[in-house]
């Protein structure tokens, strides 16, 4: 039996259509898929993001933990700023992306929902004497767009929200509401008891703020180049081959964060890269099609509609050095690609050059 | 509830199938199939010229979500084919009984028409599958 968010009815009630999805029971669309997308590209779109799992740490040993459990160094962070990173095995394989926020009396992890006990059971697992680890049953509402913050602020009488840096949260009410967000666009992620999500969900509504399914947040994340974890990456893969060098932090040395010998190891000859693909012929592009390049095989691991861009992109794990053209197998027919560095669409526009798209 | 419309005969897989008065049988997919399929973004259609049987795959429909077949409901030699669907797919969510059709075919013979589901057979169809 699926869970449900505190917003199932409201999902529910305002027509959507409902899947599984790693055990939850979300809302993929309300109607038109594109037209959420393109709501939350141009104005304002809400999505519930309540399966996520919040997991709280805190104690003396708060941040050697969480210096050792995540890649990227929490050591930089100041009270009420956050950082993207990646928890490794000691193989250096991904484990899990997560948000790392510093709070007051610790931090907060926001980890994936389909990886909710992996995750809690490997916190446990290196647990530490004074440590505490919390897995917090709260409800989460993503707002994001152009106009999110605006409207929100608005809304809510929450003026701070629109002096946020991106990447810093405030507190109000038991209410925790961070400039983060999965869709290359500026917005706000709010955290807040579950109770207080229903009327939250149905202001937002009232005061015209378009709700958007799974669908449009994938199409969102996959414009702005942004990984889904299970799928551009996993335990069989490095950071290092999955577009997320970036986040892991090398210095200071002494830092013996899990999976970095693993890394150190691979880090001087890093055999492919992740990239983004755009298809220049007609068709859609799936996770798990072949790409050919003049270096050899890779693989999509995303592939969509971009309904920004009106075309099929995807992200591709290819070779190394492999030049721009490249081929791409669809059922069986060969198809015109083109590799890109992703994003392909941040803050409402398209980040690919003209010439590409001919 | 999506629109089954009783003049015209269904497949289990969710394409239509309707006789046209030059004796062509036109082909699409149901309301429910593109509602299930959601934004289409890409049709893969025959050519002109080959013939189809009953059954086998002749296209592909592509979501934004996920690629699905489109099978021939009968057998006969595909005659025209829908070029609007290629600058402006999303016309099969639109109107998918009218100018969302897809392809259509000469059949063999007309009468293989009654091997197909009538409305009523194919709202069963649907709602076993909702259940």
């Amino acid at each position: 039996m699926a869970a449900k968010t505190p917003l199932y009815e409201a999902h529910v009630r305002a027509g959507a259509k409902m899947v599984d999805f790693a055990g939850w029971l979300m809302p993929v669309n309300y109607g038109s898929q594109i037209e959420e997308h393109l709501a939350v590209r141009q104005h304002v779109g809400m999505f519930d993001v309540s399966h996520m799992t919040i997991i709280d740490v805190y104690g003396p040993d708060a941040e050697v933990f969480l210096q050792r459990v995540v890649a990227n160094n929490v050591g930089i962070l100041v009270p009420n700023q956050a950082l993207y990173g990646a928890v490794l095995n000691a193989h250096g394989g991904v484990l899990d992306d997560l948000i790392v926020y510093r709070t007051s009396t610790g931090y907060r992890c926001v980890v994936n929902a389909s990886t909710r006990e992996k995750m809690l059971d490997w916190f446990q697992d290196q647990a530490m004497p004074r440590l505490q680890i919390e897995h917090r049953d709260e409800a989460m509402i993503a707002v994001q767009g152009p106009e999110a913050r605006v409207r929100f602020a608005e809304l809510t009488g929450i003026a701070a929200v629109l002096d946020l840096k991106p990447f810093f949260a405030v507190h109000h009410d038991g209410w925790m509401i961070g400039r983060t967000g999965y869709t290359g666009e500026d917005g706000v992620e709010v955290m807040l008891p579950s109770d207080q999500a229903p009327g939250l969900w149905a202001s937002l509504t009232d005061a015209g703020v378009a709700p958007a399914g799974l669908g449009a947040r994938d199409t969102l994340r996959l414009e702005a180049g942004l990984n889904l974890y299970g799928q551009d990456m996993d335990e069989t893969t490095s950071p290092l081959i999955s577009n997320m060098g970036w986040t892991v932090a090398w210095a200071p040395e002494q830092r013996a964060f899990i999976g970095r010998q693993a890394l150190e190891a691979q880090r001087d000859a890093v055999p492919e890269q992740l990239t983004g693909l755009i298809l220049k012929d007609k068709g859609v592009l799936r996770h798990g099609q072949s790409v050919h390049t003049d270096q050899g095989p890779g693989m999509i691991t995303s592939g969509s509609y971009a309904p920004s861009l009106g075309m099929s992109i995807g992200l591709a794990r290819v070779p190394r050095g492999a030049s721009a053209d490249c081929m791409v197998d669809i059922r069986g027919q060969e198809k015109k690609g083109l590799l890109v560095r992703p994003p392909f669409v941040r803050h409402g526009r398209s980040r690919i050059a003209d010439e590409a798209l001919r | 509830m999506s629109d089954i419309p009783s003049d015209i005969k269904y497949a289990s897989t969710h394409e239509w199938a309707r006789l046209e008065e030059d004796g062509t049988v036109a082909v699409g997919i149901s309301d429910h199939a593109q509602s299930a399929l959601g934004d289409v973004v890409y049709v893969e259609l025959p050519e002109i010229g080959v013939i189809v049987s009953a059954g086998e795959e002749a296209g592909v429909v592509e979501s934004v979500k996920a690629a699905s077949d489109i099978y021939a409901p009968i057998r006969g030699e595909v005659c025209a084919i829908n070029e609007t669907l290629e600058g402006a797919p999303e016309t099969v969510n639109e109107d998918p009984y009218g100018d969302g059709w897809f392809f259509r075919v000469k059949p063999d013979d007309e009468a293989d028409l009654d091997d197909l589901l009538d409305a009523e057979q194919y709202t069963q169809v649907c709602e076993d599958e909702e259940h």
